[in-house]
């Protein structure tokens, strides 16, 4: 049964080949999460790199897309699956770093090419990093070290800060510590998954901080924002893009106006390719992109710039086409370092409300050419 | 730390505990009165979160919002008893697991088709927002009214099953449902209509919840754990069980988030103190389950001691 199927696919792909001279496109696997609580980040993800595929115009790339649930063991039997049924020699598409780190090592260890749209684990950024993983994101520390850049420069000198206790929480707290030079008024680690923040919001109330630092990606942050306009407690925030993304300010309300996040992107970015990114997906989705599409839309320009230049049956060759990253960014200007990880700017983006729609925009500049410090313990040149 | 930060922090419990309450008498009762376990029970939650704010988006009033909230769990609930309930009375709990966590899955992607993969807003009413001065410390508004509702509902649910006679038919269910029914009670509709106060509850609790949460696909199973954890500890089927229960695990997990780190920081360094501490609060109202069934297995007020 199985064979006839595959002699019969076999015979078709034959048929279809012997009609057209060019190449055969390249499957590419678009492993992210489209249901569950998560699934507005995927859908974003998904849609941005469609979206990217259909502006190009390009055949190059066959796309396949499934949804892991936010679960590693789904996303690994999926990744399998598309390898060895599909045909798949470039992988891409996972939010969460639990997920990548479940993926990526086995997958990159079979000469598959895996590019990260978003989740840019420490592990793989220094001595576990490998020459066919290219993260188009950002390293997860670095988002938070840009927060805690432009804490200083807000003048902030007490902050009280707080995250999930998890490994991208710790790696958060991590982050912004790195680079804030004033004193912590707290520190604290909420539940992951925490809808109640009553708790925290009156710890707040009586550390004396004057400021804080948050990550609470998701649910978690509009269930906070919520309750903290509530509060009556009346300090500034700062935090990274994920808390304040596309994704969840509509959610949040006007209880997020005036919040200072950092990201490497922002809707209102005034390069031709950004313009171009943002106006095609609102006429195509009817809503702005977050930073998880613009992230997603480099990925598949970048993915594409490569396979025009060289040839994926010649691994070395697609692989230095792709540090080459010669693509348009929706970030302006973009390039790799030695580990395969972005070396770009962090802004810092404020919330505001244009014609009655809440979104970011640019309001200074935390770091210049930034690289994550794992860079050094990478083994690549 | 100040007396005022404490009294606080009791609030916050009390508030989160009675939330919890409307969660688990929908869930003890159904389990009590018709002996099923109901898993879809943080589902009917959402559904009351997502009709609140998608009517409250569309009209503007939060009180609509509110009762179109409640209106939608009740309705959902008594759909999903008349027809896949009602199959499943007769089987063991295993299946009844097994079917309700059918219906979560089937629910989540459902609301997400209906309503968009992305969360939705829901603001507090503007006669709600604020703080008012509780003497010691501002207070939400807001919570304070979370206060009082959860109480009222509590006080409604005693008087309705302990003063009318739909009450005691919903005892006497409890007791004996095969008497009930040779007495000429019509116990499918009593049936129905228990589960769809319970899914109304639910719905209540979504909606009341939704305005200062994320109202998202999915924010039903955490409360769903808890509200399990209450009614194993105030004794299945017990309504003044779940009030207890959900009154304890409401003030220990807020107590323990807050004070938990602070004991830790008197010998370890802040940053860990912090880690070790909420690793340990997210525990303790486990512990406290654990510890309860050790003491008393069927729970603080067992039903069919």
């Amino acid at each position: 049964m199985m064979f006839r199927k595959n002699a019969l696919a076999c015979a078709s792909a034959l048929a279809l080949t012997a009609g057209v001279a060019q190449a055969d496109p390249v499957t590419v696997g678009l492993i992210t999460t489209l249901s569950g609580g998560g699934a507005g980040l995927g859908v974003d993800v998904r849609d941005a790199f469609e979206l990217a595929l259909q502006m190009n115009g390009s055949d190059a790339i066959r796309l396949v897309v499934e949804d892991d649930g936010q679960r590693p063991e789904a996303a690994v039997q999926i990744a399998d699956r598309m390898i060895q049924s599909e045909g798949a020699q470039i992988l891409t598409g996972i939010i969460w770093s639990n997920l990548a780190m479940a993926v990526v090592p086995a997958v990159t260890a079979q000469d598959v090419i895996y590019v990260s749209p978003n989740a840019g684990p420490s592990a793989l950024a220094g001595a576990g990093c490998t020459p066919n993983y290219f993260n188009a994101a950002y390293q997860n520390d670095t988002m938070h070290e840009a927060a805690g850049q432009y804490a200083n420069t807000l003048g902030y000198q007490n902050a009280f800060i707080m995250a999930p206790n998890y490994p991208a929480g710790v790696d958060a707290l991590t982050g912004f510590k790195r680079y804030f030079q004033g004193t912590l008024a707290g520190e604290v680690y909420t539940q992951l998954g925490q809808t109640d923040f009553a708790a925290e919001i009156a710890q707040i109330r009586a550390s004396g901080a004057d400021s804080i630092f948050i990550f609470e990606p998701g649910g978690m942050g509009i269930s906070f924002m919520r309750q903290y306009a509530q509060s009556g407690v009346d300090l500034p925030i700062i935090s990274a893009a994920f808390t304040f993304s596309q994704d969840v300010l509509p959610a949040v309300g006007d209880a997020a106006l005036g919040v200072i996040n950092t990201a490497e992107w922002s809707p209102d970015m005034d390069n031709d390719a950004n313009v171009a990114f943002v106006a095609a997906f609102q006429e195509a989705y009817g809503r702005l992109p977050s930073v998880y599409a613009a992230q997603s839309f480099d990925t598949a320009n970048l993915i594409l710039s490569a396979l025009a230049a060289a040839d994926i049956s010649d691994l070395d060759a697609f692989r230095a086409a792709m540090r080459a990253a010669d693509f348009d960014s929706v970030r302006g200007s973009f390039r790799f370092g030695n580990n395969q990880h972005p070396i770009q700017n962090y802004y810092a983006r404020e919330v505001v409300s244009v014609d009655g729609v809440l979104t970011n925009r640019i309001v200074g500049t935390a770091f210049e050419d930034h690289q994550d410090v794992y860079a050094a313990d990478c083994a690549m040149e | 730390m100040t007396a005022a930060l404490l009294f606080e922090q009791f609030l916050n419990g009390l508030q989160f505990g009675l939330m919890l309450f409307l969660m688990s008498a929908g869930l003890t009762l159904v389990f009590g009165v018709m002996g099923l376990i109901n898993l879809a029970h943080g589902s009917l939650f959402m559904i009351g979160a997502f009709f609140c704010a998608a009517a409250a988006g569309l009209t503007g009033n939060f009180w609509l919002g509110l009762a179109a909230g409640m209106a939608a769990a009740a309705a959902a609930g008594a759909l999903i008893e008349v027809t896949v309930m009602r199959r499943l009375y007769t089987r063991d709990h295993l299946d009844q697991v097994l079917a309700t966590f059918a219906l979560i899955l089937i629910l989540s992607e459902g609301t997400k088709i209906l309503f968009g993969p992305f969360p939705l807003y829901l603001d507090v009413p503007p006669l709600l927002t604020g703080t008012v001065n509780l003497g010691l410390t501002p207070y939400p508004l807001y919570r304070l009214a979370l206060i009082v509702a959860g109480l009222g509902v509590a006080l409604g649910l005693w008087l309705l099953i302990g003063r009318t006679r739909l009450g005691i038919r919903i005892r006497a269910g409890e007791n004996d449902r095969e008497m009930i029914a040779a007495l000429g009670v019509n116990i499918r509709a009593l049936y129905t209509f228990v589960f769809a106060l319970g899914a109304a509850l639910a719905g209540l609790a979504g909606a009341l919840v939704g305005a200062v949460q994320s109202v998202q696909v999915g924010m039903g199973e955490p409360v769903l754990i808890l509200a399990f954890v209450v009614i194993v500890i105030g004794g299945i089927g017990s309504i003044r069980g779940a009030m207890v229960g959900a009154l304890l695990v409401g003030v220990i997990d807020t107590m323990g988030r807050f004070l938990l780190p602070q004991v830790f920081a008197l010998f370890l360094d802040p940053s860990k103190a912090s880690g070790a501490g909420a690793a340990l609060a997210s525990m303790l109202v486990y512990l406290l389950m654990a510890l309860i069934l050790v003491i008393r297995p069927k729970g603080l007020f067992p039903v069919h001691a």
